[in-house]
């Protein structure tokens, strides 16, 4: 064990203090720390998407950064999109599209497509493909997600 | 009755908390004194234990304890029998089970051998590599043939072979048949094995409250109360005193029912033993090696046929890798033998299995559950026939169908729920014809393809046909009651792994009590809460539990008219129940909500009617005569691009009959999913084992999911004919989508590689660009 070091970030609009080991994974710090266990863990090795987050906007993998490296930084987790009574626009439209079933990498396709939608605001079915292509989903066969894609690109353009 | 539910495409009930991070899964379960649990695991596939030594670990601050078999004392063991052998007459069934932790040797690679036991995940891992064990390696056998031969080295060394399991069973008589027969067609066929890959991996929470004598076990479990009941018996509790928590999982696929896996028999009793909360999560790689798998069939398969291409008789052989030990008995296998048969008329059938023992991870169900392997072989089968016969590959098909007046059908083989397998119902006919018409049969043939084959593109058509056996028994149940605040609470003991049950079980109860499905609260996975119940497998949730609701509903909704009768002093057919209210029919001023009603029935003071109960409730159980046959065909067009041997699928075709569909939104999810893990198992998906037993791409890295850039978009149509054996007409639909899949695909690969000049007959799966290339070569070089 090595001692542990301060940590000073910015967590879905908080600012947060605490300290960590420097090999603790952001993500088990997200999770386990702060108790945000919206973000999962799927893989530990950086494929399957689950653990997706945003960092100063753009989206990275939690599970391959430790937690000392997000100092200073933004970082936003799907905590962050809504709540069950007021949902973020992708979420309703994840919803209406039913485009999630065991709901266990839904955080980390929403997390990817966020920032991916306000980019590019109407994407085609291709380019959604191209853009979630890095996150696995195991039960949908990706085409509700898709369609709620595209669902979520129209009524923000709406 | 005002709007019906059942049929409608309803948004989901479990959506919102999912979506917004707020579900609970089991990794979320945390406590202030959780202590967590790391595995030192065999890197060898076969080998014995000589010397373990765990002093180092015990050493490293932190580390709360470690425990080898030898450490376990009484408790060591090994996993019940979860399914016992079918009773098929001169069976043989070697039952041979995990062990709680290796003792003495381990027989495949990822075996669990020490559990450590830390103040922190890290600090358990740190505490693996403290611990030092002395292997003796021994033989390895991977080869699902080999393990036989005489010089194998044993892996269970009690046993005189490698032999798991010997099955024959016969349905007529095979060898007359084929005296007869004008056409005989003989091929050897492998299907290798792939893994579920769930996103959420394994994980095992427990919680001993010493002052309540209640223990509380959060698992990955797609069957809970079997859980509870077994966790009770091994650790000396009664049944009430455990509860069992199978939360939000995240995807299941089959293998979440495997039972019990060691770590699940382990962790229970350290939170006991330790008196403090204890965690296990498993991590990726472990599920690469512990969680188990499927698929590893080796098949010697004949079929005799009349010149008119119909099917006089079936001989298939085979050799089924059940990997070190065998504790889901021969569910599996028994799929195979059974669901090979399809939708057609063998008037004669001989099948018979070995399972065998391998030095690799346990086998037992994944999606499909070994009905792909015999919808392999029959669909490969007919291709063959067909182009000996020169006949269409549909109507080959369409000849051998079962016709309608042929239902019930017995087939007089015995199936996973060890009854004689009989189809209860069918129409196959207008499946096929729709299946044809979506993907444009004849216009392909017509057009398409001639067009494709000018502009030297490799275009070709894939259709086949199958049957899945769902829904089967023993039972489930559920209670439903209507809440004082006018919600309805519905509770059943199956376990949801996204299967929609929050929605479908709701649409299932408001269609009873007029209260709509938003405001049905559906409780699963939580023993607390509904402790009878077998678990979600088979494609069984929809039919069986789905059908235990709907009886509950019915009786709910008797209680609610006999009330509001005595009520307002009319007769039961003067009421309305509509909008979470009672009312009498033409009179608005006489009207209830129905959570008054239910306090009403609640009584604090007065006497009640002998005989009478409480509330409004009711619990009810449902239990089927046997599984409900659902049936599909499946039709796909696809492109190869000649110097890659990459290919592209253009159009992908289902069309299923479920009988009565709940929720067509919740299909359609189920059907894409399924056809994406079975072009996964087509193409894209292996795990490859080397000589020694090392699995060689135990990562997501190396195996490779289908991703949103490799599934098509699926069409799906829907043909119904309602399941005579349940009220609500239901058949299960969890499977469909990944059964078929793997002949389609090589049908149609067949059928674009025709177009460039090269006839060639694939026998293998999972296909690759690489091995489809090497075919190709192969066949050209010849």
């Amino acid at each position: 064990m090595t001692d542990s070091l301060k940590l000073h970030f910015t967590i879905n609009g908080q600012e947060h203090h605490g300290e960590a080991e420097p090999r603790l994974l952001l993500v088990d710090y997200i999770r386990h720390h702060l108790g945000l266990t919206g973000s999962h863990v799927g893989c530990e090795h950086g494929v399957c998407g689950a653990c997706t987050i945003l960092l100063d906007g753009q989206p990275v993998r939690s599970c391959l950064m430790f937690a000392v490296q997000a100092n200073g930084r933004e970082i936003r987790t799907v905590e962050s999109l809504g709540t069950p009574e007021a949902m973020h626009l992708l979420q309703e439209a994840f919803h209406a599209a039913h485009g999630l079933q065991c709901g266990f990498c839904t955080p980390g396709f929403l997390m990817t497509l966020v920032p991916y939608l306000e980019e590019h605001p109407n994407p085609s079915e291709d380019e959604i493909r191209h853009a979630i292509s890095g996150n696995i989903c195991r039960c949908t066969g990706y085409q509700h997600i898709v369609d709620a894609i595209v669902l979520a690109a129209q009524k923000m353009n709406a | 009755m005002t709007t019906r539910y059942f049929g409608q495409r309803i948004k989901r009930n479990e959506d919102p908390r999912l979506l917004t991070g707020q579900a609970l899964f089991v990794d979320d379960v945390n406590f202030p004194d959780l202590l967590h649990v790391a595995y030192v695991r065999s890197p060898y596939a076969h080998a014995r234990i000589k010397r373990i030594d765990v002093s180092k670990a015990l050493e490293r601050p932190g580390v709360a304890a470690a425990y080898t078999a030898a450490d376990l004392g009484d408790y060591w063991r090994v996993g019940p029998l979860l399914v016992s052998p079918p009773p098929v007459r001169d069976i043989v069934f070697n039952e041979r089970t995990q062990p709680i932790l290796a003792k003495d040797k381990v027989r495949h690679v990822g075996e669990g051998v020490v559990a450590i036991v830390a103040e922190s995940r890290y600090i358990a891992e740190d505490a693996v590599a403290d611990v030092v064990v002395d292997y003796e390696p021994l033989p390895v056998n991977v080869d699902v043939r080999k393990t036989l031969e005489p010089d194998a080295t044993l892996l269970h060394e009690d046993l005189d072979q490698n032999l798991a399991a010997h099955v024959i069973q016969h349905k007529g008589d095979y060898e007359a048949a084929k005296a007869k027969a004008d056409v005989v067609i003989a091929r050897e066929f492998w299907y290798d094995r792939g893994t579920a890959a769930a996103m959420e991996n394994r994980g095992v929470v427990a919680q001993w409250d010493a002052r309540f004598q209640k223990l509380t076990i959060w698992d990955t479990t797609q069957a809970p109360v079997v859980i509870r009941n077994g966790m009770a018996a091994m650790l000396g509790l009664s049944e009430s005193q455990v509860r069992v928590i199978a939360p939000f999982i995240g995807g299941g696929f089959g293998p979440k029912i495997m039972m019990f896996y060691p770590e699940e028999m382990l962790i229970p009793w350290l939170a006991m033993k330790l008196n403090r909360p204890v965690k296990w999560i498993e991590d990726r790689s472990e599920n690469f090696y512990t969680t188990t798998q499927e698929r590893g069939q080796w098949h010697e398969s004949e079929i005799a046929l009349s010149k008119e291409g119909k099917i006089l008789g079936v001989r298939d052989v085979f050799w089924h890798d059940s990997g070190a030990y065998d504790p889901y008995g021969l569910t599996v296998p028994i799929n195979t033998q059974c669901t090979l048969l399809g939708m057609y008329d063998v008037p004669n059938y001989a099948t018979e299995f070995k399972a065998v023992f391998t030095n690799k991870p346990i086998v037992t169900p994944y999606r499909g559950a070994g009905r792909q392997h015999g919808v392999f072989v029959m669909e490969r089968l007919l291709d063959a026939a067909a182009k000996e016969l020169g006949l269409d590959k549909t109507e080959i098909r369409r000849r051998n169908f079962l016709t309608p007046d042929q239902f019930p059908h017995n087939h007089k083989i015995i199936y996973q729920d060890f009854t004689e397998l009989t189809y209860d119902s069918g129409d196959y006919e207008p499946i096929l014809a729709k299946a044809k018409e979506m993907i444009g049969y004849d216009e392909f043939y017509k057009t398409l393809k001639p067009q494709a084959e000018k502009e030297g593109k490799l275009l070709g058509l894939g259709l086949v046909c199958y049957v899945e056996g769902t829904g089967i028994g023993p039972y489930e149940g559920a209670r439903v009651q209507i809440q004082a605040n006018g919600r309805v609470s519905v509770a059943t003991g199956v376990g949801t792994q996204g299967q929609g049950h929050f929605t479908s079980f709701a649409q299932v109860v408001a269609d009873q009590v007029g209260i709509p499905p938003d405001e049905i609260d559906v409780i699963t996975g939580d023993t607390d809460q509904f402790h009878w119940g077998v678990g979600t497998f088979a494609s069984r949730g929809a039919v069986v539990a789905g059908n235990a609701i709907h009886a509950a509903s019915k009786r709910v909704r008797q209680r609610i008219l006999d009330l509001a009768s005595e009520e307002f002093n009319v007769p039961p057919e003067e009421l309305e129940i509509g909008n979470g209210r009672v009312c009498v029919i033409g009179d608005p001023q006489k009207t209830m909500l129905l959570g008054d009603l239910a306090n009403k029935a609640n009584p604090l003071r007065g006497a009640v009617k002998p005989g009478s109960e409480p509330g409004l409730e009711a619990t009810d159980y449902f239990g089927p005569p046997m599984g409900a046959t659902a049936a599909g065909a499946h039709a796909m067009i696809l492109e190869i691009d000649p110097d890659t041997m990459m290919i592209e699928v253009k159009r992908y075709v289902v069309v299923h009959d479920c009988g009565k569909v709940i929720n067509p939104l919740i299909l359609d999810g189920q059907v894409h999913g399924g056809v994406a893990q079975g072009l996964g198992n087509a193409f894209y998906e292996e795990l490859v084992f080397d000589e020694q037993g090392q699995l060689l791409n135990g990562s997501f890295m190396d195996y490779l999911l289908p991703t949103a850039l490799d599934v098509p978009r699926i069409e799906v149509g829907h043909h119904e004919t309602p399941s005579p054996l349940n009220e609500m007409g239901v058949k299960g639909a969890g499977e469909a989508g990944a059964i078929p899949a793997a002949p389609l695909f090589v049908q149609a690969v067949e059928d674009a590689l025709r177009a460039g000049g090269i006839e060639l007959e694939i026998t293998q799966i999972p296909l690759s660009p690489k091995r489809l290339w090497e075919l190709v070569e192969t066949t050209k070089a010849e």
